[in-house]
């Protein structure tokens, strides 16, 4: 398939693994902190391509993995009201709250819908005006454009029956908190393609001066994430820290500037607390006044409750680079995709999904 | 008394987990494995029942004969290259041949939603009915209830067929033998993909058709030519990646395929790149992974590409890690292939 293809090609891959080979004289530890990456890393088997001493961890850029179960019981509480349509991404309706998932709640009766974009979710609000429409409005900097524009229509259509439940995350404030802890063993970054798409790379300038990181913005097909590699090693060889783009094909250093204006003037910057690792200031999105009435959480009138994760889950430490997936006891034992206790097993890009999918046995 | 007592079983279903019956509890999946496993093994258990296989086959004195039934729920009821009745036709069909006997006759038992449009019942029908001739079945008895508007999605099908083992090849999972070389019969996920188009609304710039087909002639043509068939399965829900980790779990050896090997579409790779999905875990309804001994493997592969020129060669039986299905990536890595979970979810981004 055209535009996909040159990014698998094999002999490529090879060689781009083989000058990885070629620079690299000590171990490092590389976080790319895309869920997307982690699972084409694991999908296409890019660990075994790479040298011992080159090692990935995985970071904190699953969104629906770092919503944290708060949210997602709320989201239940809105959906399993008789006059809400509650409208989600698929991946999202999978995930457990404290009690129970979104599709559990859809086979108890709720009318839980998976849409394929926000603005579904206004076209299903226009055709049902006596229902209250609610959107689940999750993801990074990414899915926020379409996501404002989803808030965006439904108050120039005067749809007062539509709100959005909003869960958004930032990557650079993630980023600042993984490399601000006392124990951090990341030495340098694959930041988020997409997500630069939209926001451009100036923010990550500070970061990789401030901490001495180097930052490559990296794509998501296999040899893209060689080549990210290839440059943060390379840099890490020569003690450099920069920001370097990779994914030039799609991300230029201002970003996109249209949606930026719409993020701006739909979204506020707030702290936010994320699943397994907790409260990082200004890591989040809420809506500004102009669209607060378009706010689920106020519309509902949901309360903030405290739920407790199970203690065994190591997600947190998993999300911050600081452990791996197998060095939990719980481990395909009492965890897997089917039933996780925590926020990595719960998408299949979280690290630990990943890793049950992909290698739990040492595929040989 | 005793037979009573011996029912008496308690639900084997963790029902803390799964305390009601979701949607993918029949996604093909590792749930719906589960609860075939758990509760329906558990509570009717025989010998028969135990073969594992997509039908039951019947000793009978004058020789070999095969049962089947399945149900069809399909939403739309048309969707690109075929409908409810072709499908309830080719799925059962195939069902009968992949045990290897030559399907002969079906019923077929109707449940209507009050409200249908009589037009949609008849097109449906005479759908059938061409499904059943270029098969080569009669369908020769039926049942048709009427339940009340909001019960059902329009129609509901299920059909039930018989047929007749006419060879001394025997195929099952327990013949698979490490070594045996994995093929398909031809590109994969065409009808999930074409159905979730159609139901979603995707516009796909090249219109993927659903794979719907009888295979009866093809699995015909294999067994004429001599070749010693040691296991098939025809790719319904759940993909190619449930057939090969089932069959792999079956016959306790690891499969091992290659990526590159496996016959995708360019639409439908598309489609499943855009949505985030796994072309190997999208429904066929006219495909089958058929697992042949060294040796025979070029012959089957020559009699599958005269019926499909997309059939392919793409893995080999291992004496590994009982169970497991690994695949060879593009660039030249290697992963498990793991069962899907159930329903088919499109990831946020």
């Amino acid at each position: 398939m055209k535009h996909v293809d040159e990014y698998r090609d094999p002999h490529a891959a090879q060689k781009l693994a083989q000058a990885i080979r070629k620079v690299v004289t000590q171990r490092w530890t590389i976080m790319e902190v895309c869920g997307g990456q982690t699972h084409a890393i694991v999908r296409f088997g890019i660990q075994d391509l790479l040298p011992d001493s080159v090692e990935l961890v995985h970071g904190p850029g699953c969104p629906v993995c770092v919503t944290p179960l708060e949210m997602i019981d709320k989201a239940l509480e809105i959906a399993t009201r008789d006059d809400v349509i509650f409208c989600s991404f698929g991946d999202m309706v999978r995930v457990p709250g404290s009690r129970a998932d979104l599709l559990g709640a859809r086979a108890r009766g709720a009318d839980v819908r998976i849409v394929y974009t926000p603005l579904d979710a206004v076209r299903i609000a226009a055709d049902n005006r006596d229902k209250q429409v609610v959107f689940f409005a999750v993801g990074f900097e990414t899915t926020g454009p379409a996501n404002a524009m989803a808030v965006h229509m439904a108050k120039t259509q005067g749809l007062r029956n539509f709100s959005a439940l909003v869960s958004q995350a930032l990557v650079p404030p993630a980023i600042e908190a993984i490399m601000s802890a006392p124990d951090t063993r990341v030495q340098g970054f694959l930041a988020a393609g997409h997500v630069c798409t939209v926001m451009g790379t100036h923010a990550y300038a500070p970061l990789a001066a401030k901490y001495g990181v180097p930052i490559v913005v990296t794509g998501f097909e296999p040899l893209d994430i060689l080549q990210g590699l290839y440059r943060c090693v390379l840099q890490l060889e020569q003690r450099r820290a920069q920001v370097e783009n990779q994914y030039e094909r799609a991300v230029c250093e201002a970003g996109n500037t249209a949606a930026q204006a719409l993020l701006e003037r739909v979204f506020r910057v707030v702290t936010r607390k994320w699943r397994g690792i907790g409260e990082i200031g200004e890591s989040g999105w809420a809506l500004t006044p102009e669209y607060e009435a378009f706010d689920a959480e106020k519309r509902f009138g949901l309360a903030d409750a405290e739920v407790s994760e199970p203690e065994i889950c190591i997600s947190g430490l998993v999300l911050q680079g600081l452990k791996k997936p197998a060095d939990c006891p719980a481990f395909g034992k009492q965890c897997a995709p089917d039933h996780p206790l925590g926020a990595t097993m719960v998408s299949g890009e979280g690290a630990c999904a990943a890793y049950y999918r992909y290698r739990r046995k040492r595929a040989a | 008394m005793n037979e009573t007592k011996a029912l008496e079983i308690a639900c084997p279903l963790p029902l803390n987990d799964h305390r009601h019956i979701k949607l993918a509890h029949g996604g093909g999946g590792r749930m719906m494995q589960q609860l075939i496993e758990d509760v329906f093994v558990a509570a009717f258990d025989n010998p028969v029942l135990r073969g594992g296989h997509d039908g039951a086959v019947l000793e009978f004195p004058h020789g070999r004969s095969v049962l089947t039934t399945d149900s069809y729920v399909v939403r739309p009821l048309f969707f690109p290259g075929g409908d409810i009745g072709a499908l309830a036709v080719n799925g059962t069909v195939n069902d009968l041949t992949m045990c290897g006997a030559e399907p002969l006759f079906l019923t077929a038992s109707f449940i209507l939603e009050e409200g249908l449009e009589t037009e949609k019942l008849w097109r449906v029908v005479k759908s059938m009915r061409s499904a059943a001739d270029a098969a080569g079945v009669s369908i020769v008895t039926g049942d048709t209830k009427v339940v009340e508007r909001g019960h059902g999605d329009g129609m509901y099908i299920n059909t039930s067929g018989v047929g007749r083992i006419n060879h001394d090849t025997r195929v099952g999972p327990k013949r698979i033998a490490a070594g045996d070389v994995i093929l398909v019969s031809g590109d994969i996920g065409r009808h999930g993909m074409a159905v979730m188009g159609e139901r979603e609304g995707l516009a796909f710039t090249t219109p993927i058709e659903s794979d719907c087909m009888p295979l009866w002639s093809t699995v015909h043509a294999m067994l004429s030519a001599g070749i010693d068939i040691h296991c098939m399965r025809d790719a319904t829900r759940g993909g190619l990646c449930a057939v090969l980790n089932e069959l792999a779990r079956g016959s306790s050896l690891q499969f091992d395929v290659d990526e590159r090997d496996i016959p995708i579409s360019e639409s439908v790779r598309g489609a499943c790149e855009v949505l985030g999905l796994d072309a190997t875990h999208v429904a066929c309804e006219g495909r089958f992974v058929a697992i042949v001994p060294r040796g025979d493997e070029e012959r089957a592969l020559y009699v599958l590409k005269s019926q499909n020129e997309s059939a392919s060669m793409i893995g080999r039986v291992l004496d590994g890690e009982p169970g497991l299905v690994t695949i060879r990536t593009p660039i030249g890595g290697r992963r498990i292939l793991d069962m899907p979970a159930g329903e088919l979810l499109p990831r946020i981004c």
